[in-house]
């Protein structure tokens, strides 16, 4: 096994960059409430408690602390949307993660449940949320096993339930289970679910879920690793956290860097002042392309994120420049893509998965996916037909409008579109099957050419599969 | 096939008492259901509905869109080729095939002896780890072809305990003392609050 890998914990790479949310991961038993409680897990909740609501609520604004999920924005701010005497809210804990390239939550869910606990029980404080659901993605069995274990022993030792460390607080945290839906994702659609429905995201604004959520009552959809981050914020206060990143972007950030790097892996990094070079070049991190090869683009924010190329690679990991330059940092999902890649099939591959999960509800969307997903299948088997490439920039328009967020191509003298795409669907699934499609035409319409035969009688194989 | 078992009905009751709404508890339910047969019976459906109050037709509605909720017998293993991005670009799709002819069916099939279904599954989040594949949700990260092989084996033979069979995901559950239980309320019920924030907004105003 390579230097840096940790046997217990597939996936993640040990680097000496500050941690807050990934620190017990080095200790084989770091799901455990002993081994929590011995590394001060559960210490921001006594200091929570020693505080009134606002100031906890105060103290986690002031650290800016940006959501984690894919939209970056402020949790502090989030948990102030909240209308004033409307009650109960919930707190619903958005662990269903599947974007593709993305898998941070997975492995602090598996190996620190307590610290995601507690930043719950936090937040729960703070806002007077009275019950908290943790929706867990339902593939992932070993994480739903070790929030299971880690919720018995929390409700056994007085740290979750009636009467917290003998307190007037009291919250239940209830563990749920998905079923199987990228879509589940996106915060109403998880609401959705949890109300026992299809995972069908519903209309907004007008009302976000922090006015009108779970059962129509205020809640608060967070994703893990920001909550993970909440005990830190309030063990160590929030000038402490903002002395990690960069201004604009305090804090660390964990990001999956996977594809033909020399060490793939899930790393804890300085949010907003890292490099893409830092993180895929440095030594101390994924360490460069493969030997033998060289970069040909990059997906910068999973599955949904405009690619990136060469030129991108000085960006920070911070989402305003990364928005600005034609993508997003989404949820910290770094695919890297060598010279060996065939970008129509990289294309493909990745509007086949939005193909697949539209929830169909929007007609743009659960049409023009599949439409995409048909004509990119016959581009990529050799039965591609002469308008094809139009054909499907146009079905994308459908879904998204007008200029659609691509990075610049000095080449072309073209400029960057920003970030984010226009879109005539209620959720952003169906234009971000869209980003590989613009981006690739863009930047390589030549293999899409190459791949189109010229013909002057109609093939009889066309349209088998 | 079958309705929930007396068991089983007892542990969908624990379930459903955890929700302030009973439809909520849907989602557990078939699972449960899917844990007790290998797959999502119709009459376990309509049994789910009487429990949760709703018509049979919702539970349908609701298992339909799922896409673990397996609605017809699925084999014993249920094994998961991801072929998304990172892990096409290290070999997925030639995993695919290999796990396709090794067992001898095309992915969305199962085997003739009830044992093995493939699918060709989205992301499975262990994008650094490719090619990687689960069997009934559990991982084998970074898994070559002879390794594959002898996971079969293994299955085959019986000496995989760690894996238990279709439909049982997290092998522990959530279990709240009643003594411990801070209360559920109906949205409807609640009126003002928390204790604790009502508490502290009084010394606020007193001090």
């Amino acid at each position: 096994m390579a230097e840096g890998y940790i046997t217990h914990a597939p996936g993640y790479v040990l680097n000496d960059g500050p941690k807050i949310v990934t620190s017990r991961f080095v200790h084989d038993d770091s799901f455990t409430l002993t081994r929590s409680r011995a590394t001060g897990g559960y210490q921001g909740l006594e200091a929570c408690l020693a505080k009134s609501p606002a100031e906890v609520h105060d103290e986690v604004r002031e650290a800016v602390l940006l959501g984690r999920g894919g939209a970056g924005f402020p949790a502090g701010t989030k948990w102030g949307f909240c209308p004033e005497g409307v009650w109960p809210r919930y707190l619903v804990v958005n662990g269903d993660e599947s974007e593709p390239g993305t898998y941070k939550d997975r492995l602090l869910m598996e190996l620190d449940p307590h610290q995601l606990i507690e930043g719950c029980l936090i937040a729960c404080y703070a806002l007077g949320l009275s019950q908290c659901f943790l929706y867990v993605r339902g593939e992932m069995a070993l994480a739903q096993e070790r929030i299971a274990t880690a919720l018995n022993d929390a409700y056994d030792a007085g740290l979750v339930g009636k009467n917290i460390l003998g307190t007037d607080f009291s919250v239940d945290v209830v563990l749920h289970w998905g079923a199987g839906a990228y879509i589940v994702g996106e915060e109403t659609a998880l609401i959705e679910s949890l109300e026992g429905n299809r995972g069908m995201p519903r209309l907004k604004p007008p009302f976000f879920p922090a006015a009108i959520g779970l059962y129509g009552k205020p809640t608060i959809v967070n994703n893990v690793e920001t909550l993970s981050n909440v005990p830190w914020i309030i063990s160590n206060g929030a000038e402490a956290y903002k002395r990690h990143g960069s201004e604009s972007s305090p804090g660390t950030r964990m990001f999956a860097v996977s594809g033909h790097v020399k060490r793939p892996g899930v790393y804890e990094v300085e949010h907003g002042v890292t490099t893409f070079r830092d993180l895929i070049y440095g030594d101390n991190h994924c360490q460069g392309i493969r030997d033998g090869h060289q970069l040909k683009m990059f997906i910068p924010g999973g599955g949904s994120a405009p690619w990136f190329f060469e030129e991108h690679l000085d960006l920070p990991l911070e989402a305003r420049p990364v928005g600005a330059a034609g993508s997003m940092l989404g949820s910290g999902a770094i695919v890297i893509m060598d010279d060996s890649t065939d970008a129509v099939q990289a294309c493909l591959r990745v509007v086949r998965f939005f193909a697949r999960e539209s929830c169909g509800k929007c007609t743009p969307c659960r049409e023009g996916t599949t439409w995409e997903e048909q004509i990119l299948r016959r581009i990529y088997d050799g039965h591609g037909r002469p308008g094809d490439i139009d054909m499907l920039l146009d079905v994308a328009d459908n879904i998204s409008p007008g200029p659609y967020p691509v990075a610049a191509d000095e080449s072309q003298g073209l400029e960057a579109v920003p970030f984010p795409p226009k879109q005539t669907t209620i959720c952003p699934l169906g234009p971000s099957s869209v980003a590989p499609i613009v981006s690739a035409i863009r930047r390589f319409r030549p293999e899409f050419e190459a791949r189109i035969p010229v013909r002057t009688t109609i093939p009889v194989s066309a349209g088998q599969r | 096939m079958s309705r929930l078992s007396h068991q089983n009905v007892e542990l969908a009751q624990e379930i459903i008492s955890r929700y302030p709404i009973k439809k909520s508890a849907l989602i557990p339910l078939l699972h449960l259901a899917q844990e007790q047969d290998g797959y999502v019976a119709d009459d376990a459906m309509a049994h789910i509905a009487e429990l949760c109050d709703v018509t049979p037709a919702e539970v349908v509605g609701t298992c339909s869109f799922y896409e673990m909720f397996k609605r017809h017998p699925t084999g014993t293993y249920l094994v998961n080729v991801c072929t998304n991005i990172s892990c096409m670009l290290l070999g997925g799709e030639e995993l695919l095939r290999h796990v396709e002819d090794t067992l001898g069916v095309r992915h969305g099939g199962t085997t003739d002896d009830g044992a093995f279904t493939v699918e060709d599954y989205e992301c499975i989040a262990a994008c650094t780890e490719a090619p990687c594949l689960q069997v009934n949700y559990r991982y084998f990260p970074r898994i070559t072809h002879d390794e594959f092989d002898e996971l079969v084996a293994d299955l085959r033979a019986g000496k995989r305990t760690d894996i238990p069979p279709h439909g049982t995901l997290g092998r522990v559950r959530q279990h709240i003392p009643a003594a411990k239980l801070a209360g559920v309320v109906p949205p409807d019920q609640v009126d003002g609050a928390p204790v604790w924030l009502a508490n502290s907004e009084g010394e606020a105003a007193n001090g």
